[in-house]
């Protein structure tokens, strides 16, 4: 909203510069977003001129030489206007001015003959964008004066961001009892209080009838009839106020009706009676599909809860929203039907969404209008369509109206206002503020106040917390004492989870991850290019009925579609060594585990996707941590360690990586061979903790790799909350391991090249019993030593008991067991 | 023979003082104390001497070669040394050359890092940390927070429907308890949480819950359909506008530095009443509006203030959709929503919020 600075200080002024008006309104009323300035940068050098004479340039067809008297003699002016003429009281800018583009105006010779200054357009004022002909003032205006007391030549606009409920504040009258409340400055007597002369002689109900059959979509619908009309262009101020207030002037009726919403926030529309068959006008519903093309000249479909308002053959206009072409008034009308109705706000809203079509009207319509406004505009509009345009009011109003609602009638208690707003508020201020704000205020009790709530209230203020954040308001928030909550069950703590959360991401970090946040929206086609297949509860399942494009249309169900966008990403723009992880949500449709039940550990409730309240979540979001390596994690220094080349050396660093966020957060990360579509058959594993699966990881299938223009990838996904569950970080116990010492030996375990390192470690375990407190391999041999098809694992054991030192021969025993055990998988030791 | 004695003890000390090297010191060390040494041969020869000059020649020579061996060892020591530090004078490095860490540094995201700054600030003031759906019933996300069907409200917060035929069917059935609208959709703000939580749990009730939210906007350097917030909730007895002004000032302090002050201003929201708009003093002006060479400061607009969160006191309507314990008669508390991407952007001086999408790692390492 545009409020003119000149126009609002018309009802209430403050007599202070805009920026103070509008910095007060920002802290007590409505957010000022910014001050402008519309027209002459300064008044000084424009002023009223007498054509004294006006005669054709003797070098140019086009311009005119004339004399113009401008207080300190007769000017030599050249204009270049068809319609100036001797005797007419113009607008001049003299030498020295500055135009609203900032630019100086200078002395000219135009086809030989000196311009001493130039008579205006209202386009070169920023009036209008009326560029044809100038200015001819109106009314008795002395040659010289000052131009701004004939013109608004300069003003401030203050432009409102305002919220959905102050309505009140889309007409320049509201906004002025605004000002009148927060400074106390008199408030003008409304501009409705006097109607205009009935003089016509038909009568409106001869003239025209109104059926509305839709009375809850349509409160109210005022009409009142002129006959006599003369369109034209409205006056200068006219046409100035509306370019201010951001619209363009079109006819004087249509520019009183928008001038009339813009004062009050009560939209109009105006007819040209002749054009509606026998003046009849009905309210009702639209058939589905039913069309009609509107003011903007595009044609429109509506559904069945569309209001229209009819004429007795087809729709003339969309209630609240925009008006049809067919009875738009025109040059040729004379009689004018004007309509003030009140609509239905949320009807308005769910119309104007669906058509997407936004208008000033329904801007102020969808959020509910008074009916008690209609009659006010409709006043207003009279006075001004007799005096602008010579119109005649034919007497009588047609008011289809149902019941006005009665005002709000609200205690405001004292103790209440003073306890939500922490601050002992003085009754009588709050007395004072109310009343200026239009309320009617009795006080009761001790510190109590009965109010009346003004119409133009109505729908904002109904109870008593609405009146205290007015008192509170007005008395100014930022006033409030500054307290802190003092109580004792403010205890603050991370959850466990979080920690635990917190914990994970900080060790991929440690590690040399860098972490990114990717959209939750993911296309339709990433479950085809990670080749899963058709029942793969991957594949995004969760739609968006209304996505911004089709390529954001589902939500994702794994986090390493954005993974490998952002290594895409970054690999095209040089980066050699990527290691990345996402920590988020993915979004399954399946329903949200129940929290409390023993299917959820309530410890790990939020990262396993079961939320508090009452009713379950719509979805499954686990919270998941993802990551993926190219080129490895180690370091990107000048230094470069010698490191032999071990096959598939990412996928072991990876899985590196991976035991060390288990094992800080203290739970055992197992892998079991597995495979996923997306990962190479043969590097590819499942995660698991507690023998429970949950994640993978492994190297990136080339194809799926070549989707995403990627080199060899590194990369794994997990479910954080079973990792959390399992975790015993924190819970530790003290052992005893220093006391008696360990042994120390080393193993040399030749296999068939089929037998995993798992099964080796299990059997060595196996036999090594109690006793074997670790068994850890630290190397993997094949070559020309070893049979065909075989290879040989080191371990380094390590063997103790809690009680005592163990002596050589109970260590033989056990590695006699744990010879046997190996035997039984085809193991032998290499000499 | 004394004066032999003193005589020889003047001429080793010199020779030990003079020794060039260590290898010097080892043939003086053989000439002055080995076997055929005259130290050596005095000492040998003392049972020949007079009884009457047996003792005075003894001590003296046991006390001289006890002192020049003490000398030799001292010399010896400094010699090495020297040796030690010339051998070391070849080996020097270039110490300005890079370190080489075992492992590159990584980075954790900055919006992460503020939801962590943000979530530390006010577990210190007592708060816990809840989260919530993202999908969310209408009921949560706009009924329960007072915003009737037809709400201009609903329509201020564009919202991504979910399409009902793409859930879980159990889940679909299970939406009937919910009143209002039946629809489904990604959450606008973090605010259905405040139902939630206060229909798990009874007052008082001091939390913040950080998330995503999603508005159907389209992407731009201010805009994004996807960002996150952090909602407040605090209900407690006797809880007022004055309990909320001095929480957010202390957290605006602890965001963007101590000597930050804040103002509220009127603005609206459905679930809160009286609402308010917090304002903080702008630290690249000091709240001036100018900057040090005078010109207007871009980050406030020149206005010394910059808007960094909506809050208020929570409508009693929404104390009415919990069932239980909150009477909306008597219940007080208020609720605040704090954008973590505006409050990244304004700390970090971010121009663009795309760059939190992007991924690229050449921004996101800009951040420790």
């Amino acid at each position: 909203m545009k409020v003119p600075f000149s126009w609002l200080t018309e009802y209430c002024d403050p007599g202070l510069e805009p920026e103070e008006v509008a910095e007060l309104l920002s802290m007590r009323a409505v957010e000022v977003e910014r001050v402008t300035r519309v027209g002459v940068p300064s008044t000084e050098g424009f002023v009223v001129g007498k054509v004294i004479s006006a005669e054709p340039h003797p070098n140019a067809d086009r311009l005119r030489v004339c004399e113009v008297e401008t207080g300190e003699g007769a000017q030599t002016i050249v204009c270049g206007a068809p319609n100036v003429a001797t005797g007419q009281t113009v607008a001049v800018a003299l030498p020295g001015s500055r135009l609203p583009d900032g630019s100086k105006l200078k002395l000219a010779k135009l086809r030989g003959i000196e311009s001493k200054g130039m008579i205006l357009s209202e386009r070169e004022l920023e009036l209008s964008d009326e560029q044809e002909g100038i200015i001819v003032l109106e009314g008795d205006h002395e040659a010289g004066s000052p131009l701004d007391s004939a013109l608004p030549i300069a003003d401030a606009v203050l432009e409102l961001d305002l919220n959905p409920n102050r309505v009140d504040c889309m007409g320049v009258y509201g906004v002025a009892r605004e000002v009148h409340a927060v400074t106390g400055a008199p408030l003008a007597d409304p501009p409705w209080q006097l109607d205009a002369e009935a003089t016509g002689s038909e009568g409106v109900e001869k003239l025209a009838s109104v059926r509305v059959e839709v009375p809850g979509l349509c409160p109210r619908f005022s009409a009142r009839a002129f006959t006599g009309v003369e369109i034209g262009p409205s006056p200068a101020w006219l046409k100035a106020r509306l370019t201010a207030a951001g619209m363009r002037p079109i006819s004087n009726v249509v520019d009183i009706t928008n001038y009339v919403m813009l004062m009050t926030a009560q939209p109009l529309h105006a007819f040209d009676l002749d054009k509606l068959p026998g003046g009849e006008l009905i309210i009702r519903t639209a058939a589905e599909a039913e069309t009609m093309t509107t003011l903007d000249g595009v044609e429109r479909s509506f559904d069945s809860q569309t209001v229209l308002v009819c004429d007795r053959e087809r729709p003339a206009g969309i209630a609240g929203i925009m008006g049809g072409l067919i009875s738009e008034v025109s040059d040729e009308t004379t009689r004018v039907l004007l309509e003030v109705a009140t609509w239905n706000g949320p009807n308005i809203l769910r119309t104007s969404a669906r058509l997407g079509l936004r208008s000033d009207a329904s801007a102020r319509y969808e959020k509910q209008l008074h009916p008690e406004l209609a009659l006010r505009a409709q006043r207003i509009a009279s006075r001004l369509l007799v005096e602008i345009c010579g119109a005649t009011l034919e007497p009588g109003t047609i008011d289809v109206a149902a019941e006005i609602p009665a005002p709000h009638r609200i205690t405001l208690r004292g103790a209440r206002a003073d306890s939500l707003l922490g601050v002992r508020l003085d009754r009588d201020e709050s007395k004072r503020h109310l009343e200026r704000l239009g309320f009617g205020v009795e006080p009761v009790a001790d510190a109590d106040l009965e109010l009346t709530v003004p119409m133009h209230r109505h729908f904002d203020v109904s109870r008593e917390v609405d009146a205290i954040e007015e008192v509170g308001r007005l008395h100014g928030f930022d006033n409030l004492p500054r307290a802190l909550p003092a109580h004792a069950d403010l205890i603050g703590a991370l959850s466990l989870e979080q920690q635990a959360r917190r914990r994970a991401e900080d060790v991929l970090r440690d590690l040399g991850f860098d972490e990114i946040v990717t959209w939750a929206f993911v296309d339709p086609g990433l479950a085809d290019r990670l080749r899963l297949s058709a029942d793969d509860r991957r594949r995004s399942a969760i739609a968006t009925a209304n996505p911004i494009s089709e390529e954001l249309s589902r939500m994702r169900a794994t986090l390493l579609g954005g993974l490998l966008d952002a290594a895409r990403y970054n690999a095209a723009r040089g980066a050699q060594r990527l290691a990345l992880f996402e920590s988020g949500r993915v979004y399954l449709a399946e329903s949200a585990p129940d929290a409390g039940t023993a299917e959820i550990d309530p410890a790990i409730a939020v990262l396993a996707g079961s939320f508090a309240g009452r009713i379950a979540s719509p979805a499954h979001e686990p919270h998941r941590i993802a990551a993926v390596t190219i080129g490895g994690l180690a370091p990107g220094a000048w230094v470069t360690a010698e490191s032999d080349e071990v096959e598939a050396a990412g996928f072991y660093e990876l899985k590196g990586a991976l035991e060390v966020l288990g094992a800080q957060l203290g739970g055992r990360v197992g892998l079991v061979p597995g495979s996923e579509p997306f990962l190479h058959p043969g590097r590819a594993a499942h995660i698991e903790v507690d023998g429970r699966p949950i994640g993978w990881i492994g190297e990136l299938h080339p194809l799926v790799a070549r989707a995403w223009d990627l080199p060899a990838a590194n990369a794994f996904e997990l479910d954080i909350a079973p990792l959390v569950a399992a975790a015993t970080a924190g819970d530790e116990v003290y052992e005893d391991v220093t006391t008696f010492p360990a042994v120390l030996q080393d193993l040399a375990v030749v296999v068939a090249e089929g037998v995993s390192a798992q099964r080796v470690r299990e059997a060595v375990r196996a036999g090594g019993g109690e006793l074997l407190a670790a068994a850890d391999i630290f190397d993997l041999y094949r070559g020309d030593q070893l049979d065909q098809g075989h290879k040989s694992l080191a371990l380094r054991l390590q063997f103790r008991a809690p009680d005592r030192t163990l002596t050589d021969d109970e260590v033989a025993a056990v590695r006699a067991r744990i010879e046997r055990e190996l035997d039984a998988i085809g193991g032998a030791l290499r000499a | 023979m004394l004066e032999r004695i003193e005589s020889l003890r003047a001429q080793a000390s010199e020779a030990i003082a003079a020794a060039p090297d260590v290898a010097a010191l080892e043939e003086l060390r053989v000439r002055y104390f080995g076997r055929k040494s005259e130290l050596t041969s005095i000492l040998r020869g003392i049972s020949e001497l007079e009884p009457s000059e047996r003792g005075p020649v003894g001590s003296a020579a046991n006390a001289t070669r006890l002192a020049l061996e003490t000398e030799l060892e001292s010399r010896l020591a400094e010699l090495e040394a020297a040796e030690i530090e010339r051998s070391l004078a070849g080996e020097s490095i270039d110490v300005t050359l890079p370190g080489a860490p075992p492992v590159a540094a990584g980075h954790l995201h900055l919006l992460t890092r503020t939801r962590r700054e943000i979530e530390d600030v006010f577990v210190g003031l007592g708060y816990r940390v809840l989260e919530g759906p993202e999908i969310e019933h209408d009921f949560y996300n706009f009924t329960a927070l007072n915003h009737p069907p037809g709400h201009p409200a609903r329509q201020a917060q564009d919202s991504f429907y979910v399409d009902p035929a793409t859930l879980a069917s159990d889940v679909v059935n299970d939406r009937k308890r919910a009143p209002g609208p039946q629809d489904m959709l990604l959450r606008t703000h973090t605010s259905p949480m405040q139902v939630r939580a206060m229909e798990a749990q009874d007052p008082p009730i001091f939390v913040i819950v950080p998330g995503t939210v999603y508005r159907r906007d389209t992407i731009d350097a201010t805009h994004s359909p996807m960002f996150r917030q952090v909602e407040g909730l605090a209900v407690a007895e006797g809880l007022s506008l004055s309990d909320l002004a001095g929480t957010l000032e202390h957290v605006a302090k602890a965001l963007f530095g101590p000597g930050r002050k804040t103002r509220l201003k009127p603005d609206y929201f459905p679930f809160t009443e009286p609402s308010v708009q917090v304002d903080v003093s702008c630290f690249a002006c000091e709240g001036s509006g100018r900057l040090a060479d005078g010109s207007r400061d871009s980050l406030c607009k020149g206005t010394g203030w910059i808007e960094i969160l909506g809050a208020g006191m929570v409508d009693p309507n929404v104390f009415g959709f919990v069932e239980g314990a909150y009477d909306p008669e008597t219940t007080q508390g208020f609720a605040f929503g704090i954008g973590i991407e505006r409050v990244a952007m304004l700390k970090h001086r971010i121009p663009d919020l795309r760059l939190f999408f992007e991924n690229d790692v050449r921004f996101l390492r800009q951040f420790a």
